[in-house]
């Protein structure tokens, strides 16, 4: 059962739906009945992606394709990877991305679609012994659109990933990572905003496996959610049998901003190793009044104040990006929705 | 300066203040003193217009303005400000910005021009040596792990920055230690001026050794039971609020 098997075969009795337990916030099964017409390709201008000014190299697969990122030992690249969709139809795309040994690569990612498309995207990564990745996704899809992004993900000993997903949400919306973790001292940090408004709907799922000893990850995702919007947070992280002194820390929060809103999480912890450190907080609420009105009597009105505060919510996740001049781009991406 | 008359307020139903009449004229410090429960924290938001706080009759005019009609930023924007008795931590919003944030939204209020990067810079340099508060803790989250007697500082340093015209102290006292008192009150003290107002509201009359008041007002029931001089805070002190509760 696959979106990306539904759009090949064009058969809906393929699509992932509530019977699937991770997908039952996201019942794609039940909300598709026909899937729209295979896109068109589109030879016309895309404008300008949200990472332009900040990366060497631009890689753009507009409704579906394929395409490989190939990076030798001991190199360095940034590069822009944007996957549009244009029109409402339904289309997949396929990206490989390969590092060599201790190469670095920050992958700047977006989703951009303009109208009621079905698109998936499947993403492999492969690093190598001391490679690292900064991997970062701004998904900004049409609010008709129903788009899937599912990334596999695999470490090698000493490598060092680092995710940071932020999503504005679509029709449906799920951004799914699943990496294994080998241990051996590679780190893995795993990241997400979401900024949902009016029936918005976003899907974040991860799911870490720990195969072996001495591996780290750390997790923080934080939501902000108005209107009759849907967030979901969706977090596993297995730890197997001898993977000992791992060391894994995931946490998720959300404000929710009015009475239809809704989030719904669920971060779950599997261990069958005996000495290890995983830990996990969780906590969905509302902006704390007090807080708002301090911050009205020092003189900034109520939208202002409001903005203030979602933002430097969310601004913990924001600041644990490593590429600095992305983070600014993202930090600006989100004040934008906050401010809307 | 600002006039409250006949004020009745409630909370969740239950009436807190009930006929409350004070008058502060430009340049005076009035002190408002009582029992636990007596309405003191109901009367500062009162004043500040906090949501939940719901003003059944009477009025409380600033210079002749309405202030109950304003909302809090409103109000802010017009001078008024509390010093609050638990001030709040702000995550992720550095002292600096919420402070700048603050100033430019009651400035922009007012029609007058933002105060530029440096400009804020250099007195929040000033007024925070002035309050011996560690420049570098400005650059932290405001008040987030802040000792009480470093929240309360902090309070005054906006102060000395927002330059409000009518300023009400809810407990500044309460936790601190005499030299963080002391400091406090100096800088209170700095700011008296003829045309600025304030309201010291508090349990105990050691702060009215530093901070030394016009007029003392007992609230006790919601309402100002007695008025007088700075001598009726050291009676007060003697004697206890006992004699006002029963009146009340």
């Amino acid at each position: 059962m696959s979106l990306a098997t539904a759009i090949r075969d064009r058969d809906v009795a393929e699509l992932p739906g509530k019977r699937d337990e991770d997908w039952r916030w996201t019942d794609l099964r039940g909300l598709i009945r026909i899937l729209p017409e295979p896109s068109h390709a589109f030879a016309g201008d895309v404008g300008e992606g949200p990472f332009d000014a900040v990366a060497e190299d631009c890689r753009t697969l507009v409704n579906g394709g394929e395409a490989l990122i190939a990076l030798p030992a001991n190199s360095k690249a940034t590069v822009a990877l944007r996957l549009i969709s244009r029109g409402a139809g339904s289309h997949a795309a396929n990206v490989t991305i390969t590092l060599g040994a201790n190469a670095r690569l920050r992958l700047l990612e977006s989703y951009e679609s303009d109208a009621g498309s079905v698109s998936q995207t499947s993403l492999t990564i492969v690093l190598a012994d001391g490679a690292a990745v900064e991997r970062i996704v701004l998904a900004q899809d049409h609010e008709d659109a129903v788009s899937v992004s599912q990334a596999a993900v695999r470490l090698a000993p000493k490598a060092e990933f680092g995710q940071t997903v932020v999503a504005s949400g679509a029709r449906r919306q799920r951004l799914e990572t699943r990496v294994i973790h080998p241990g051996g001292h590679a780190s893995l940090r795993l990241d997400g905003v979401y900024l949902l408004a009016g029936k918005r709907h976003s899907d974040q799922t991860t799911i870490v496996t720990h195969e072996s000893t001495d591996g780290a990850t750390v997790q923080l995702t934080k939501g902000v959610v108005r209107d009759q919007a849907r967030g979901i947070f969706q977090g596993r992280i297995v730890v197997a049998e001898g993977a000992d002194r791992t060391d894994a820390r995931m946490g998720h929060h959300a404000l929710i901003l009015s009475d239809r809103a809704e989030v719904d999480a669920k971060p779950e912890l599997e261990i069958y190793a005996d000495d290890v450190a995983c830990a996990h907080g969780n906590t969905v609420g509302a902006l704390d009044e007090d807080a708002l009105f301090y911050a009205r009597q020092r003189g900034l009105p109520e939208a202002d104040a409001r903005a203030m505060l979602t933002e430097a919510f969310i601004g913990e996740v924001v600041d644990r990006i490593w590429f600095d001049d992305a983070r600014e781009v993202v930090r600006d991406w989100a004040a934008e929705r906050l401010r809307a | 300066m600002l006039k409250v008359q006949n004020l009745h307020a409630s909370v969740d139903g239950k009436e807190i203040l009930k006929g409350l009449s004070l008058d502060i004229p430009a340049g005076e410090v009035h002190a408002i003193m009582g029992p636990n429960g007596a309405g003191k924290s109901t009367l500062s938001y009162v004043l500040t217009g906090r949501d939940g706080y719901e003003v059944t009759s009477g009025s409380a005019t600033l210079d002749g303005e309405d202030l109950l009609a304003l909302a809090p930023d409103e109000r802010a924007a017009r001078g008024v400000f509390l010093s609050f008795q638990y001030p709040l931590e702000i995550p992720g919003v550095p002292a600096l910005t919420f402070i700048r944030t603050a100033l430019n939204a009651q400035r922009k209020a007012r029609g007058e021009v933002e105060i530029t990067a440096p400009e804020f810079l250099k007195l929040a340099r000033t007024k925070a040596t002035d309050l011996k508060i560690d420049f570098d803790m400005l650059k932290r989250a405001l008040n987030v792990g802040f000792s009480g007697g470093e929240k309360k500082r902090m309070e005054i340093l906006q102060m000395a920055m927002l330059l409000p015209r009518f300023l009400i102290l809810d407990e500044t006292d309460s936790g601190l230690d005499i030299d963080a008192l002391r400091i406090v009150s100096d800088g209170v003290n700095a700011l008296r001026s003829p045309d600025r107002g304030m309201l010291v509201i508090t349990h105990y009359q050691r702060l009215l050794d530093y901070i030394k008041p016009d007029r003392v007002h007992v609230l006790s029931g919601g309402r100002i039971v007695a008025s007088g001089g700075p001598e009726l805070a050291h009676e007060l002190e003697r004697e206890g609020y006992e004699r006002y509760e029963k009146a009340a």
